[in-house]
Formats: C-alpha cells, structure tokens, sequence
C-alpha cells in the first residue's frame, strides 16, 4: 500500500505526458512524429525480429567491457593516489585536467586510433567512466577518519591486515558512489558513441531509424529503452549500497 | 587489583614521563601546550590526570601513548623509549574508534596477529562476554547502542592482553546513568585482569572512583599542580565524608570551590 502511494505520483505523472502527446499528435495529425501506439506498435516489430535484442544486448556489452576495464584500472589506481602522497601530487593535475573534456572530444581520436568496430566504444565507455572512479575511491581514501588509521597503528597490524580490514573496507562507499556515477555516465556515452561510428547498439539503431525512413517511432522506442535501462542500471548499482559491509555509511 | 596503600613506593615502575614539553606553531604565533611535565606510574598502578578543558590532556595522553612526540623530554615505558604506539598499550578514546565496517566479533579478533582463526574466535568471544556483550557478536557498531560500543571498545582493548590502557576520556560521551555504570564495569574488570591504567578526564568524581592516584594539571602551559593518593578501598562509597573532602581539595586546585561537607 505504502509502495503503491509512492510511486502513484511518478506513474500519474507519465501518464499524463503520455496523454496530452498523444492528444497534440492526433490534434496536429502530424505525419512525422508517432502516437505512443505507433512507438508501441513498432517496438513489438523489432522484438520480434530480434534486432532489438541485438541493439541492447551490443549496448550492454560495451558498457560492460568498457565499465569492467576502467574498474579494474580506477580502484588500484585510486587507492595508490589517496595512500601514497607522491603519487596523488603527480597524477591529480593530470587526471583534473582530462576529467572536464566531454568523452565526445574523444571521438576523433577513437576512431583514428581504433576505427568504426566495437573497440572504439568501450574505449570511450572506458574514458568517460574511470576518471570520476579514481577521483571518488582518492577522495575516500582522504577522508578516513584519523582515529581508525590510529587504531590499526596502535595495534602494530600487518600491512596487508591495514589494507584489507580498514582501509578498503573504509573506502568501499565512495568507491560505491563512483562506480554509480562511471556506470551512468559509461550509458550516456555508449549511445553518444553508437550514433557516430557504428552497425549496432540502441545509439545506432535511433540514428538508423531517422535515416532510413523516417522512423520516429522507432527513434522514441530506443530513447525511452535507453532511459529503462539505465534506471536498472543505476538500480543495480544501488543494490550495493545495501550490503551489509557499507550500510554503516548510509545508515545514519 | 586495587589495594588500599599506594603501590607506587613497591612495585616496579612501567611509565616515566620526564621532562616533557609540546608546543604547536599556529597562524596566531606558537602555543605552548605542556610546560614541563614529569610524573611516574607504576605498574599496575591506576593514575588520573584531570584538568581543566583545553589545558592538553588529550595532547599529553597522545605522547604518552607514543601517537605523538614531544618537543623535550622523554617519555620511557619499562625504561625504554616511547617512539611509537604499540598493542603493549592500547588507547581508548572519547570519540572511540571501533571499526563500522565489522562486526563486533571481527572487531574484537582484528588485533589479534599470527594465531589460528578458531583461538582468534575463542578470544574474542571471552572478551565480549566479560563485557556484557554476549548475543551480540555477529552485530555491527551502528546496530549497537552507546554504552554497547564502548564495551566493544573496551574489549578489543582488553583481548590483546595489554599492559597499559591508555583511556582518553573514554565514557564522557555517555549519559551520567551508562557513565557511572561504564565506571563499575571497568573496575570490575581491572580487578579480573591486571592493567596499568592512565585515565584523562575532566570528571573529578570518576577519577577519585577509578584511580589510585589523581594528578591535577594547571591550564596551558601545562604543568603539575599537585598529587592526590586515593586511599579508599574499592567499593568506593563516592558519597562517604573522606571521599567527598577529597574532591572538595581537588576541585579547589583546579579553581572551582565547592560547597564543603
């Protein structure tokens, strides 16, 4: 019940835009752009074929390859920058100053250097995606509450027992946040980086769509497919910070 | 266990603070935090070292406890060097520092270096039983109440066997109810296990309670102002004629005059 009363604004909301779209297509009789029953209509055809299927599941798998690289690259590499202070000195400069370019800048470049195939995307994906975690899991490690570091040092652990039972553990929220904020941008640009060089993917198949035919109902079943999937995503993600090891963190 | 003499003339001696002094330099120019600080406590031995708040306490306990050094002097444990902290003796702070991220049993097993899982475990639990936290190992700090978390703290102190406790005024966090509670336990406890305790606080009534002897320090610059042998035995009576005029002359060396008994 409490659930229901929840998300009843949100559902009436969308509704409603629904609604009145619908009203302004028919009201226009526009011939151009769809009523949600033809964006319906259309993205049942391209279930059935399966060519929808192909387009996420190319989506999901750049994202997925990009994303896991920059994973594996962001966390050592975050968790070097915030422990050892040489290395924060010499690398922060350079990591704030390729964090603002727009991963779209990379384009060009990713084209020349890997040209039109699957390598290009996951590049981009990798781009966009492991600055912010680097920067978040560095910020985590900064801002360790003193008194745990002292607690590990008054009782003389090991190295690898700091690491692993404090400092890890103590990182692992903004680590969390980071990877909620890598994994959103790695969606937005997969379908940004689809539309330019590609055969496939949700990106491909929206450009696709406008340029053979005029197939707008097909261009507003990826839009709302993109938008879908990237709440799952983020709701994934989300799952993390249930875990029992970070709840400490969002508990209060 | 507490005795009614001052065992500071026949046991041997394990901390010698000699001669210390600290300053720190500030935008406002250099503050002098201790002056010239000199005191010994022996093994086994229950001090207080109360004073008034900013007079750094805090600042003497982190030197002692080796977390800090200071500018002159030196501070010796069984008559070597305090250069650095060391599981020989833990510090119990105010703001405490139990980890979040484990459990209480994990908790109570992280200092617990170099023996088999199954011993860690057995440890552990003895520990959090003695403190009254049996049923609640496999909890989280955040699912614990105030006075439970000390206990943890205490306990995890307390599982590496170590010589000294160095307690930062450890229960001023808690309600004055937990707060005296907290203050039996531990005493409970030190009567079961043997401890050197350094106790700061600001709390003059838990200091005649817990220790075998109050230091009293002056305001910034620090230094000592005088030494009180508590010679009641244990259970104190806080409320008894000796105990109450004890307090009368401790709070008057610390400028507050209070009403006589």
């Amino acid at each position: 019940m409490i659930a229901a009363r929840k998300v009843l604004p949100s559902i009436a909301v969308i509704a409603f835009i629904i609604l009145v779209w619908w009203a302004v297509v028919a009201a226009t009789h526009s011939v151009v752009f769809p009523t949600p029953w033809q964006v319906i209509t259309g993205t049942v055809e391209l279930a059935r074929d399966g060519t929808l299927f192909e387009h996420i599941g190319a989506s999901l798998f750049r994202v997925g390859v990009g994303f896991g690289l920059a994973v594996l690259i962001a966390l050592p590499l975050g968790l070097w920058m915030g422990w050892v202070k040489g290395a924060y000195v010499t690398l922060n400069p350079l990591f704030q100053m390729l964090r603002p370019i727009s991963p779209i800048a990379w384009i060009p470049i990713a084209i020349l250097w890997f040209g039109v195939g699957n390598v290009s995307p996951i590049f981009l994906i990798f781009i966009s995606s492991v600055f912010p975690m680097v920067v978040q899991t560095t910020t985590g490690v900064h801002t360790i509450e003193k008194r745990y570091l002292r607690a590990a040092a008054n009782f003389g652990v090991s190295r690898a027992t700091l690491f692993r039972q404090v400092v890890i553990p103590a990182v692992l929220p903004q680590v969390i946040i980071g990877m909620r904020i890598g994994l959103g941008v790695a969606w937005l640009v997969v379908v940004a980086a689809e539309m330019i060089a590609l055969r496939s993917g949700l990106g491909y198949m929206i450009i696709d769509s406008r340029n053979a035919g005029n197939r707008y109902d097909l261009v507003i079943a990826g839009m709302i497919i993109i938008g879908l999937i990237g709440l799952l995503l983020d709701g994934l993600m989300r799952l993390l910070e249930g875990l029992k090891v970070v709840r400490w963190r969002y508990a209060h | 266990m507490p005795t009614d003499d001052t065992p500071a003339k026949i046991t041997p001696l394990k901390i010698r603070v000699d001669n210390v002094g600290k300053s720190f330099s500030t935008e406002q120019g250099t503050l002098h935090v201790l002056d010239n600080i000199s005191l010994e406590v022996a093994d086994g031995e229950i001090v207080a070292i109360v004073g008034p708040s900013g007079c750094g306490k805090s600042t003497l306990m982190n030197i002692i406890a080796g977390f800090d050094r200071p500018d002159r002097g030196t501070v010796k444990v069984d008559g070597a060097e305090q250069l650095k902290p060391s599981s020989r003796g833990i510090l119990i702070s105010q703001a405490g520092s139990v980890f979040p991220w484990l459990t209480v049993q994990q908790n109570l097993m992280f200092g617990l270096n170099g023996r088999a899982l199954d011993e860690k475990k057995q440890l552990a639990d003895h520990y959090a039983e003695m403190v009254g936290l049996k049923g609640f190992e496999a909890r989280y700090p955040h699912e614990l109440s105030g006075g439970m978390l000390k206990r943890a703290e205490l306990a995890r102190a307390l599982v590496v066997k170590p010589e000294i406790l160095y307690m930062d005024e450890p229960f001023s966090a808690l309600d004055a109810l937990l707060h005296l509670r907290m203050r039996n336990e531990l005493l409970r406890i030190l009567e079961q296990e043997r401890h050197t305790v350094v106790l700061i606080t600001h709390d003059v009534e838990e200091a005649i309670h817990i220790a075998n002897r109050v230091i009293v320090l002056s305001t910034r610059p620090t230094s000592i102002k005088a030494t009180f042998d508590v010679p009641f035995t244990h259970p104190r009576k806080l409320s008894s004629a000796p105990v109450q005029e004890l307090r009368a002359a401790i709070l008057r060396e610390l400028g507050v005059e209070s009403y006589s008994t």
